[in-house]
């Protein structure tokens, strides 16, 4: 039976850290101190070193090194169309890869909860497309998926009148999107799968009793109940989707012109086309700044979330 | 005279019941129809993929599309003939990045579950926080950091980075498993005298070891699809699985079915671990907070 469980909740095993000794305090942190210490400097370095950076002009290429120049690279950032543009494509392409995954992720929990013949199998197909590595997935949908001249999709839409379109020049943002929304659809699926198995079945049945139909039944009893999982799947799902790459980069490549750089693709392209270590430490800089302001948000939603049990 | 009228009284009862139970199996069926063509349809991809890998080159750029040809292990040969440091590669990075968060992250969570530091949520919450700090924005400075330390191209880069972003995960999603552990066994070990030795290997890991199991499973799926640093941060000594990808497509010429066949060779693994832990996906990817 799947739960969502308060996971931050203390442990019910009653030894609470409080009133411990000094000795016993330190043979209680030091099992943690590894994992901390690592993440610290693995997690947090490069981010102070990008700080640093963020203020010096840096042309890896070139010779000479680093050498500081104040805000220059900030005020370079700040003036570049294309860093507000990938920016609001980033925010853009995350926002609906994650709203359309989500509700075809509600419909097929939806689907996949019902009892029918073959159902576990077809759960499998259906969570496959989230297990095939993300570069492969690009390559496949960029080739022999949606390939002007023998491409499957030209194929399959041919009876709707769908004439060998070149979906990577004409649709280039849209065909990314649908990569990504048929990545992540199965994740949304599992997700709220979980709590549509964890709803109490006899409430359902008292609904059933009264005579309230289906639709009724789901809009007032099993979406309040699904919110949780929902916002758990919306958050997580914005996390990865947010710092996708390799659609981008193996299907369009940022293109055509700059349509579908996003911001992880912007980076790359400071980093390995102009060299500009000092330029992309900026933007980075931004970037960061901006998540943890978001991220801020997302953590109190994250806290509030696995609160939930607790108010049962 | 009874009998009859009960008779009576009891055919409609079962024509109902004889008809709803006609209605579930033709609703079954609905559900069965709708639900097989859904995740069909969800698989083409996939399915048209390692079609392709078995046609001849000259069979996957037809048109229309080609669905009965002579298969052919051809680019799958030309694959594995082609993908051995790459392969190699990912397996390093892939295991040792996971046995080294499985090290950290065990102690780890046990330090915030059996016996909680002071602090614990915070701690918490600090490890999921750096999950949403974009790596991405740290590239460059990254290449100048592993550049500056000799570790550009190098397997041991790439196995620290995928340690770290894979512990986050780990750590809550070990921790919920630790959290399972009956309060009242770990009563029990101690009031036998059982010393954090003995709490650990007798009480707690025979709880927790499935846990690990499907923690480290999770753990190789995203380290083995991981792109964005490998091909920022390694050239040929530590180039991994979708490397090999992108090496795939040739600047000319015929080149869908070789795709194909790698393509299917690198997502197998993958797809296989993650049919194996189908189960424990959801608690994995949920950090935990979905059993």
């Amino acid at each position: 039976m799947a739960v969502l469980e308060d996971v931050t909740s203390p442990p019910a095993t009653g030894l609470r850290p409080r009133g411990v000794s000094r000795r016993e305090r330190w043979s209680r942190r030091l099992p943690l101190l590894p994992a901390l210490i690592y993440t610290i400097i693995v997690t947090q370095v490069p981010f102070l070193v990008t700080l640093w950076y963020s203020f010096q002009s840096y042309f890896w290429n070139e010779p000479g090194g680093a050498h500081w120049t104040g805000v220059s690279n900030y005020k370079e950032v700040f003036t570049d169309p294309n860093f507000r543009s990938a920016l609001v494509r980033s925010v853009t392409m995350t926002a609906i890869a994650v709203i359309v995954a989500m509700l075809l992720g509600v419909a097929l929990a939806v689907l996949l909860d019902k009892k029918f013949l073959g159902r576990s199998i077809v759960r499998t197909l259906i969570i496959t497309p989230f297990l095939v590595m993300p570069a492969a997935a690009a390559l496949v949908w960029a080739g022999p998926m949606l390939d002007p001249s023998f491409g499957l999709i030209n194929w399959l839409l041919e009876p709707f009148g769908v004439n060998h379109v070149a979906w990577l020049t004409t649709h280039a943002y849209g065909s990314v999107i649908v990569v990504m929304i048929w990545q992540w659809t199965p994740f949304m699926t599992l997700i709220v799968l979980a709590g549509l198995q964890g709803q109490a079945q006899d409430t359902l049945e008292a609904a059933k009793v009264d005579g309230a139909n289906a639709w009724a039944t789901f809009r007032e009893l099993t979406l309040p109940h699904l919110r949780p999982y929902i916002e758990l799947g919306v958050l997580l799902g914005s996390i990865y989707l947010v710092t996708a790459f390799d659609q981008v980069r193996l299907m369009t490549n940022g293109g055509p012109g700059t349509t579908t750089t996003t911001l992880p693709f912007y980076l790359y392209q400071k980093v390995n086309y102009a060299f500009d270590i000092g330029g992309a430490a900026a933007a980075g800089v931004v970037t960061v700044v901006l998540t943890i302001i978001v991220a801020s948000f997302a953590l109190r939603l994250f806290a509030s979330v696995f609160q939930f049990e607790e108010a049962k | 005279m009874t009998a009859v009228a009960d008779a009576s009284a009891q055919a409609p009862v079962q024509a109902r019941r004889r008809s709803r139970r006609a209605r579930e199996i033709s609703g079954q069926a609905g559900w069965a129809v709708l639900g097989w063509v859904v995740g069909i349809a969800f698989f083409i991809p996939i399915l048209w993929m390692v079609l392709t890998a078995f046609k001849p080159e000259s069979a996957a750029e037809t048109w229309p599309p080609k669905f009965t040809f002579s298969p052919t292990l051809a680019e799958f040969r030309l694959v594995f003939s082609g993908f051995g440091p790459f392969i190699e590669h990912s397996a390093i990075a892939t295991i040792g990045s996971t046995v080294l968060v499985i090290v950290l992250a065990l102690p780890a969570a046990y330090a915030l579950s059996i016996h909680p530091v002071k602090g614990w949520r915070d701690s918490l919450f600090f490890f999921i926080s750096t999950k949403m700090l974009p790596v991405v924005a740290a590239i460059g400075p990254l290449y100048v950091i592993a550049l500056k330390a000799h570790l550009l191209d190098s397997i041991w880069l790439l196995i620290i980075l995928y340690a770290a972003m894979n512990l986050p995960l780990a750590i809550w999603m070990i921790r919920s498993f630790m959290l399972e552990v009956p309060s009242e066994m770990l009563e029990a070990a101690r009031l036998d005298g059982a010393g954090r030795i003995r709490e650990i290997t007798e009480v707690i890991m025979p709880v927790v070891s499935p846990g690990l199991v499907s923690t480290a499973l999770i753990c190789v799926i995203f380290a083995w699809n991981e792109l964005f640093l490998a091909l920022n941060l390694t050239v040929t000594n530590a180039a991994t699985m979708p490397m090999f990808l992108i090496s795939s497509v040739p600047q000319e010429g015929l080149y869908i079915a070789h795709l194909s066949a790698a393509a299917t060779v690198a997502s197998v693994p993958v797809i296989i671990v993650g049919w194996i832990a189908q189960r424990s996906l959801v608690r994995g990817l949920s950090m935990g907070a979905i059993k």
